[in-house]
């Protein structure tokens, strides 16, 4: 299958959740999630703030324990998996923060080598350096290399996140709310970075957003979640098909036409 | 359905003194984590160096201060008793002994435990809030490693270093004193200072200084790994990093006392 200029193989899954819940306390975020991704796809997940979007991202990189289902990733049953394994699946999992989470101590450079020395102890500093050049020149910010953190707009900011996970040249893209936060303008550039990175990549991403524009532009599918539990599952026009209720209010907040 | 961090199981005791003892098995946990990761290859020399800068070479003009004004303001106050008796000198040795067993390992652990130990629980408590430390585990990193051990280990070994160096100092803020009023040599009075120096007194004071700046790394690195609450959370780090190592250094300097004194 063949979506937006980039090949989806619908044979092979990358990411596949089945029965997932989650509560903190008396607070149930997650109620029975079954998500598939498949290789190449891009998957964005569709809500309204407080939902469990995050919760769901952070359960497939394991940050977070389910408290029931499974997460099974790249063919690894994520929460099953001990410290040294989950880090060497990690390594093909790359993960976008809300709030990019940039070292504060480090400049731009030094950000994006910190994981590839950590996970590649042979490489020279050249073939760091290049590296570097070659992610910073995909995400359209060769010149920020030497800038700190604090000296970048958010827009940016976001761009370096995507670039330090890109570094380790990761399968699979999860981003948490992407263009939260930023101008239409920078909103839309970051859309065409993912959906760059898809291609040029070759990433199979799942996005978080409550953003529709973004939704529309970077999703092959939209998994609309609300109140722990997907709503409805498909492509952008027959998910908002049929506008009753969250969708409705949802469509004509973000006025898309 | 059960929640896995047990907030709605109901109290053993009270939810205050259940949070209670579960923090001290949390810090145990911390601990062995420590000792667990410590020796595993490959280590953060980098880090490590940076931390030792960090600790020690920026803690030397506070140590310098206070050791010599320590060393000044204790010769002034004994000296007056010791007159009376006609033995001033003994200053130099009563100076010398204090110093070295308890007000060296003291200060140095207690400027530490202020200016480093506060800084360490900012700095990761706000990496935390931030989801630096996250980041970190996402990008196949051990931030235990890197942020934990080098700190913890570059406390162990400067606290001991700023503490010779303290007791140094207080004995020359000590000579410069004891010069001023009796006219001795600087030979003379380190001769004197240290003939009643014994080698359990450097062991005491040794130990003292390797377990403080174990106590104020493991303490407000954990404070700082585990800080919650946004900016409120980094300050409420900050604050109990040092409050927590204080009280923990004055508990420690008692059973030391008491456990090398029934050795002496």
């Amino acid at each position: 299958m063949k979506t937006n200029g980039h090949q989806i193989d619908m044979n092979e899954t990358v990411i596949s959740i089945r029965n997932l819940y989650k509560s903190f306390g008396e607070k149930h975020v997650l109620q029975g999630i079954d998500l598939d991704l498949h290789k190449g796809e891009n998957v964005v997940v569709l809500g309204r703030s407080g939902t469990g979007k995050s919760v769901l991202i952070k359960i497939i990189i394991g940050l977070l324990k389910p408290d029931a289902g499974t997460v099974n990733v790249l063919g690894e049953e994520v929460d099953q998996l001990k410290d040294a394994a989950l880090r060497a699946l990690r390594l093909k999992v790359g993960f976008s923060f809300q709030s990019s989470a940039l070292y504060d101590s480090m400049t731009v450079g030094e950000n994006l080598a910190f994981p590839l020395k950590r996970n590649n102890r042979e490489m020279t500093k050249d073939q760091i350096r290049k590296t570097i050049d070659i992610v910073l020149d995909a995400i359209g910010l060769p010149e920020t290399i030497n800038q700190m953190p604090s000296e970048l707009s958010g827009g940016q900011k976001k761009r370096i996140g995507i670039g330090r996970t890109l570094i380790l040249r990761p399968e699979i893209m999860l981003y948490d709310e992407p263009t939260a936060g930023l101008d239409p303008i920078t909103s839309m550039e970051l859309n065409k970075l993912i959906v760059a990175v898809q291609e040029r990549f070759n990433t199979s991403s799942i996005i978080i957003t409550h953003d529709l524009t973004c939704a529309k532009e970077v999703g092959d599918r939209i998994a609309v979640m609300d109140e722990g539990k997907f709503i409805r599952h498909g492509s952008f026009e027959e998910v908002f098909s049929e506008k009753d209720g969250l969708i409705k209010s949802f469509y004509d907040y973000n006025f898309i036409q | 359905m059960n929640s896995t961090n047990g907030k709605s199981d109901k109290p053993v005791i009270t939810a205050k003194i259940d949070g209670f003892f579960l923090q001290f098995y949390n810090i145990a946990v911390f601990i062995a984590r420590f000792f667990r990761e410590a020796f595993r290859p490959p280590i953060e020399w980098g880090e490590f160096v940076r931390q030792c800068y960090q600790v020690g070479y920026k803690s030397l003009a506070l140590v310098t201060v206070t050791g010599f004004i320590t060393g000044v303001v204790f010769t002034e106050q004994s000296r007056p008793t010791l007159s009376e008796f006609g033995v001033t000198a003994w200053l130099p040795s009563l100076v010398a002994i204090a110093v070295v067993r308890a007000l060296a390992p003291l200060i140095a652990a207690l400027i530490c435990a202020g200016k480093v130990g506060s800084s360490i629980g900012a700095e990761l408590g706000s990496m935390k809030v931030t989801e630096q430390i996250d980041a970190m585990e996402v990008s196949a990193i051990n931030p235990f490693r890197y942020l934990v051990v080098t700190r913890v280990i570059a406390m162990t070994v400067c606290l001991p270093l700023l503490m010779f160096y303290n007791a140094l100092i207080g004995c020359l803020g000590s000579y410069f004193d004891v010069h001023a009023h009796e006219q001795t040599s600087l030979v003379s009075f380190f001769d004197n200072a240290f003939a009643q120096i014994t080698f359990l007194d450097y062991t005491t004071a040794l130990t003292k200084a390797i377990l403080y700046g174990f106590t104020i790394g493991i303490v407000s690195c954990y404070q700082g790994f585990n800080a919650s609450q946004g900016t409120t959370g980094v300050g409420k780090a900050a604050n109990v990093s040092v409050i927590v190592s204080m009280f923990l250094i004055f508990i420690e300097e008692v059973i030391i006392v008491h456990v090398f004194n029934s050795i002496r």
